[in-house]
């Protein structure tokens, strides 16, 4: 945890200094990190850019010198010299609003009594906080306020947790001369629709703080003070239940609350926190600190921290609501082993588990040679346990089969970024975006999938940034409140290369490029050579415009902008790297950030969204059959002896199989055994039915997870894992940055995952001895430059740290390729426009897209598990309007969806943000099997499935009691799987 | 909570025909492009239509980019605004200080008595819907009532009734050769 300073007048203890440590350095007031995160300090920093203390302004407080920023206010100068004036509406979250009139304060020299929130402090200013007066007003403020709400503080939920009740304290308020008997709302009635939390309007003192933070924080404007008066109240979407209105449910309008009106149910039902512990959430890739607030052992609520550098004090549904799962009845605590997957599981020891385990391992690269095991590593596992299975594979297995779930979502970022960049890694901070002119989302939903940043996005879209969306789809970023895209590019899924080759045309063809940078950064004969290429006509969007679909002057009004509208930034998702040319896109998007010099600053750069909590992370700890930890080939014989010495074992210089290699020679018969953490592929993978094959010919699957996920059906040895608040570790998100992950209780199946992995390891006979996963990160920090400086003590001290964290860069580096690129000279890659081999036909005449939406999280393990249900109980099929008409559909319906690869059967939405000619669904739930209808297509540098693309048809199901053949097998099966627990 | 205001309860979203969704998709098209376009097409709708329906407050929310919450915000702050169909004719009352000093109570309570209705209330038979309303600026003839768009001062009760009887009243016409 931070420490918390006891002063933070920025003359005395809280400064930091920017620079590289010279003495010259000016001393710095630096608002991020010279205040304490636990503290409110009213209202927000003016800026979040830190200040030389040479340009500060001094006020006089009560008698004391405080110097702040210009443009503090009043009420956080004096919070800053720790003189805590008393305020309701106001929270360093939200800008001043000067509504509850508590804070008044009286300054020399103006006449009243100004609110010390709204009233800007100003050099030689002398404020008084406190006297007679003053004392007075707010007492009788607080009167009024107390006369219209409930007296029942002992039996409250917030008790000990109410800043009226403590504001009542601090003022005095000792009765309250207007009685209850008049008008009051004492008997409004509770809304209880939302499953966490419960609005009691009836202990409302109506601040705004919830509306407020509803804007300003989370920007969905769900509410509203609906009338006026003695009416005013607190209104969800037109006076509705929240569940009934656009609430997203992110727990912004909780957090802000200052009574019990809005409370989680957790608290209403078992009381405060006694304690509290800091950790990173394990859903996507944004990577949120969150305070896990604790009874004993027992989680009661997670709370978004301030601290937090990725998040800064905001969180979404999931990561704020729903941890339910970790507890859930459904968790596997006891290993079990069975001798085929169709016989009963048996209950066994960890040690007849892992040596039945290993024995098995042994057997199959007696009979099949060594390269027929590898293992799968996860990106929702810790850093230290990714480091761990890839050792164990390559060290106790003897090869390189090693691979992780990023195979099928950002293999190619990594691939096309070192191509480009030279470094496997986006190469910006999230609070880069706070300096953004234009940026341009491609192939990604960030309001769904990264909800906290797409919160971050559009508040400074509503600060005026320009918006270009790359979508086939109308996401929310397209047009909702105070958010509308300048361009919707809306192309047909498959000609994202197409579109991104025209852009990069335009800016040459207009003369857009930035060629001083590109004569100082870039490797110039690459650019020639590309430039060539690009200037090309058929790249020109008259030219793509004919088969991407997006018109020629939008496209050109689109590359204007991005090109010449200051700080561009790129942020992309899966609808960009789940192609057959994902790699050729990442450096197509790479091409055009060195192309306009939107790198090595803040607010440009190519930021990728990650999809899980750590697929950065996993990809970092070398979980790539070619790549030791640090992106480093396994064929380089200086690296591969440093591990070899390091491990004490002889390593295969030869690159392992991938993913897909594994399951094809599964399929096959030459790959039998294999070891998976942390991740379903039988859901996550395209093709199921390819995957299913493969995982019915295995000898020995041996699974690690908290549930019986759909791959462990097909398992021989089940593992239990541990969830995230089982373990300690760190977890590395979107942004480069490791952040501690924190054990709050003890593994619920007695093993925390890299316990589990260890003692497999010994019992293949390579023994691996760590006391506590602070020592592998020790090992991972000697063995990878990129890591060199980091460890537990420097996490505890900083709260994270972005890599490449080392002796050049010990605290730390934000911002990447500031002076140069890490390949040195930045390479323009030609990127060829290949249209995929799925294409639509007479019988597939309609185009599959897949994604996800808000509340469920990728196969849905988790967020399945939760309350999180009530909105997305099922996957959906969008289909436009016209489409629908053509097929008798409305929503509603069941549908089927076909491809060369499979059938399956959904319910149809009919929506207008599809285009015509595409669908979309998602895949959060088993059953719907959207990776039935997937094909095998993948990216031609790295194997990445087509996820995005899919020639399929779709027809309304007139019995609706046929199920598809796929889901019938699939509900025996899960049945007969199931049976087989219960033992 | 007491319910004196029109929009205090949860409205039961009223089914809006085709021709009120073509007019209040073209009072947003005539207004979109003012700066601040909300209130004028506020107004537009409801001297159009008699008063604000509920897929109005979608409708304006998506053109403008704002939240349905944002609207309805609005709408209910203005006392002005109805989210109900309200009466052929609109009687409002003054209830401000002048027209109190002269009267004006009395007057609204037989202005209630009479036509059975409490403020924001409409008559069965949709003939007359009674608002209270804080000074038409007629102080000088206190107390004052605006009908439509017509004021009338130094309203008494017997104006009063005269005033219904003339609204409810229609003139049947008899044709000639019958």
């Amino acid at each position: 945890m931070l420490q918390r300073s006891d002063s933070v007048n920025p003359d005395t203890s809280g400064l930091s200094s920017l620079g590289t440590g010279t003495v010259a350095a000016p001393m710095i007031f630096d608002p991020r990190t010279d205040i304490d995160p636990d503290k409110d300090y009213g209202t927000p920093a003016p800026t979040n850019d830190p200040t030389p203390v040479g340009e500060l302004i001094t006020l006089h407080i009560d008698g004391n010198e405080v110097r702040v920023p210009k443009g503090t206010s009043v009420l956080r100068a004096a919070a800053m010299a720790d003189i805590n004036i008393p305020k309701l509406c106001a929270t360093d979250s939200l800008e001043a609003f000067g509504s509850c009139r508590l804070c008044l304060v009286q300054i020399e020299g103006r006449r009243g009594y100004p609110a010390s929130c709204t009233t800007p402090a100003e050099e030689g200013m002398v404020v008084k906080t406190q006297n007679d007066k003053v004392a007075k007003l707010r007492r009788n403020i607080m009167e009024m306020y107390i006369s219209d709400h409930p007296l029942d503080c002992l039996t409250c939920s917030a008790n000990g947790d109410c800043e009226l009740q403590d504001m009542a304290g601090v003022v005095g308020l000792r009765n309250v001369r207007y009685g209850y008997e008049g008008d009051n709302h004492l008997d409004a009635e509770k809304d209880e629709s939302n499953p966490y939390f419960t609005f009691d309007p009836s202990k409302c003192i109506v601040c705004s703080r919830c509306v407020r933070a509803c804007e300003e924080t989370q920007g969905t404007f769900a509410l509203t003070i609906s009338s006026r008066g003695f009416e005013s109240k607190v209104s969800a979407g037109q006076d509705q239940a929240f569940m009934d209105s656009e609430c997203v449910s992110c727990g912004a309008c909780v957090q802000a609350c200052p009574t019990a009106t809005l409370s989680e149910k957790s608290i209403i039902d078992k009381g405060q926190p006694e304690h509290s512990v800091i950790t990173t959430c394990a859903y996507c890739g944004v990577g949120c600190a969150f305070k896990a607030d604790m009874k004993g052992d027992e989680v009661v609520r997670m709370t978004p921290w301030k601290g937090g550098k990725a998040n800064r004090g905001h969180s979404c549904v999931k990561g704020r609501f729903a941890f339910g799962y970790a507890t859930h009845g459904d968790r596997i605590t006891t290993p079990m082993i069975r001798d085929s997957i169709d016989e009963p599981w048996r209950k066994v020891s960890y040690e007849e588990a892992f040596s039945f385990a290993a024995s098995r391992i042994k057997g199959i690269q007696k009979e099949f040679g060594r390269n027929s095991v590898g293992g799968i590593t996860s990106s929702r596992c810790t850093n230290e346990e990714t480091y761990l299975v890839q050792k164990l594979v390559r060290a106790a297995f003897g090869n390189n089969n090693v691979d992780t779930c990023a195979r099928v979502c950002h293999s190619p970022t990594g691939f096309g970024l070192k191509a480009t960049f030279g470094e496997s890694a986006g190469t910006q901070t999230f609070d880069s975006v706070e300096k953004t002119d234009v940026m341009m989302v491609i192939g990604a939903n960030p309001t769904d999938a990264h909800p906290v940043f797409g919160s971050r996005m559009k508040k400074r879209l509503r600060e005026g940034a320009k918006l270009i969306v790359v979508d086939p789809r109308s996401i929310d970023l397209v047009s909702g409140p105070h958010v509308k895209a300048n361009h919707h590019l809306q192309l047909l899924p498959g000609t994202n290369v197409a579109f991104i080759n025209a852009m990069a045309h335009v800016i040459i063809d207009e003369g857009l490029e930035s060629t001083t940078s590109i004569q100082e950064r870039c490797d110039v004969e690459s650019f020639e050579a590309w430039k060539a290429f690009i200037s090309d006509k058929r790249h020109s969007p008259e030219e793509t415009e004919k088969y991407s679909g997006i018109p020629a002057a939008e496209l050109r009004a689109a590359a204007r902008l991005y090109a010449t509208a200051g700080n561009g930034a790129i942020y992309y998702g899966l609808g960009v790297t789940e192609h057959s040319q994902g790699s050729s896109m990442v450096m197509g998007i790479a091409n055009l950030a060195m192309l306009t010099d939107n790198i090595g600053r803040e607010g440009v750069g190519v930021n990728p969204l990650r999809g899980q909590n750590n697929v950065q992370g996993s990809c970092d700890m070398g979980s790539f059959p070619h790549e030791l930890p640090g992106y480093r080939h396994i064929s380089g014989d200086e690296v591969r002896t440093q591990f070899e010495k390091a491990w004490n074992v002889t390593l295969d210089p030869e690159p392992g199989y991938r993913i897909t290699n594994m399951l094809d020679a599964a399929v096959e018969g030459t790959y039998k055994g294999l070891y998976v953490q942390g991740e379903d592929i039988a859901q996550s993978d395209p093709n199921t039915h390819h995957v299913e094959q493969a995982l019915k010919n295995l000898d020995c699957l041996i699974v690690q997870d908290i549930f019986l996920n759909e791959t462990a059906k097909f398992a021989h040895v089940f593992l239990p894992g541990s969830s995230f608040l089982e373990k300690d570790g760190t977890f590395t998100n979107a942004e480069r940055r490791i952040s501690p992950v924190r054990k709050v209780m003890e593994p619920l199946g007695g093993l925390s995952d890299w316990e589990v992995t260890l003692g497999l390891s010994k019992a293949l006979g390579y023994e691996m001895n760590y006391n506590h996963p602070s020592e592998i990160m020790d090992e991972i920090a000697s063995l990878t430059p990129t890591f060199e400086r980091v460890s537990y003590e420097r996490l505890d001290q900083e709260g994270s740290l972005q890599w490449p964290c080392n002796d050049e860069t010990p605290n730390g580096t934000p911002i990447m390729h500031i002076e140069e690129y890490t390949r040195g000279k930045g390479n323009f890659a030609l990127t060829e426009y290949v249209p995929t081999e799925e294409k639509v036909t007479k019988r597939f005449p309609m185009l599959l897209t897949t994604g996800r939406i808000l509340s469920q999280y990728n196969v849905g393990a988790q967020t399945r598990r939760t309350e999180n249900s009530s909105w997305h109980g099922e996957d959906v099929l969008e289909i436009h309007p016209h489409d629908a008409e053509d097929r008798g559909i409305v929503t509603g319906d069941k549908i089927s969806l076909a491809s060369r690869a499979g059938d399956t059967q959904l319910r149809a939405l009919v929506t207008k943000r599809m285009q015509p000619g595409v669908v979309y669904t998602t895949f959060h739930h088993p059953e719907s099997g959207a990776n039935i209808i997937t094909t095998d297509n993948s990216d031609w540098a790295t194997n990445c499935p087509e996820y995005k693309v899919t020639a399929v048809q779709v027809n309304k199901v007139l019995n609706t009691e046929d199920a598809s053949e796929w889901q019938a097998q699939f509900a025996a099966f899960t049945k007969e799987q199931l049976a087989y627990l219960d033992n | 909570m007491s319910s004196s205001s029109p929009n205090a309860t949860p409205s039961k979203a009223v089914a809006v025909n085709a021709a009120h969704l073509s007019a209040i998709t073209s009072h947003i098209d005539n207004n979109a492009q003012k700066p601040g376009p909300l209130l004028p097409i506020l107004h537009d709708i409801q001297n159009d239509i008699g008063y604000i329906p509920d897929a109005a407050i979608s409708e304006i929310s998506k053109r403008l980019n704002l939240s349905r919450a944002e609207v309805h915000g609005v709408v209910s702050f203005y006392h002005h605004f109805s989210t109900k169909p309200r009466g052929r004719h609109i009687i409002e009352v003054c209830c401000a200080e002048s027209c109190q000093a002269l009267g004006g109570r009395d007057l609204q309570k037989h202005a209630k008595d009479k036509l059975g209705l409490d403020w924001y209330q409409t008559s069965k038979d949709g003939e007359i819907t009674l608002e209270p309303v804080y000074c038409l600026g007629n102080c000088a003839c206190s107390p004052a009532v605006r009908v439509g768009k017509q004021i009338l001062g130094r309203v008494d009760n017997d104006d009063f009734d005269e005033l219904i009887e003339e609204l409810t009243t229609v003139p049947v016409t008899l044709m000639e050769g019958r």
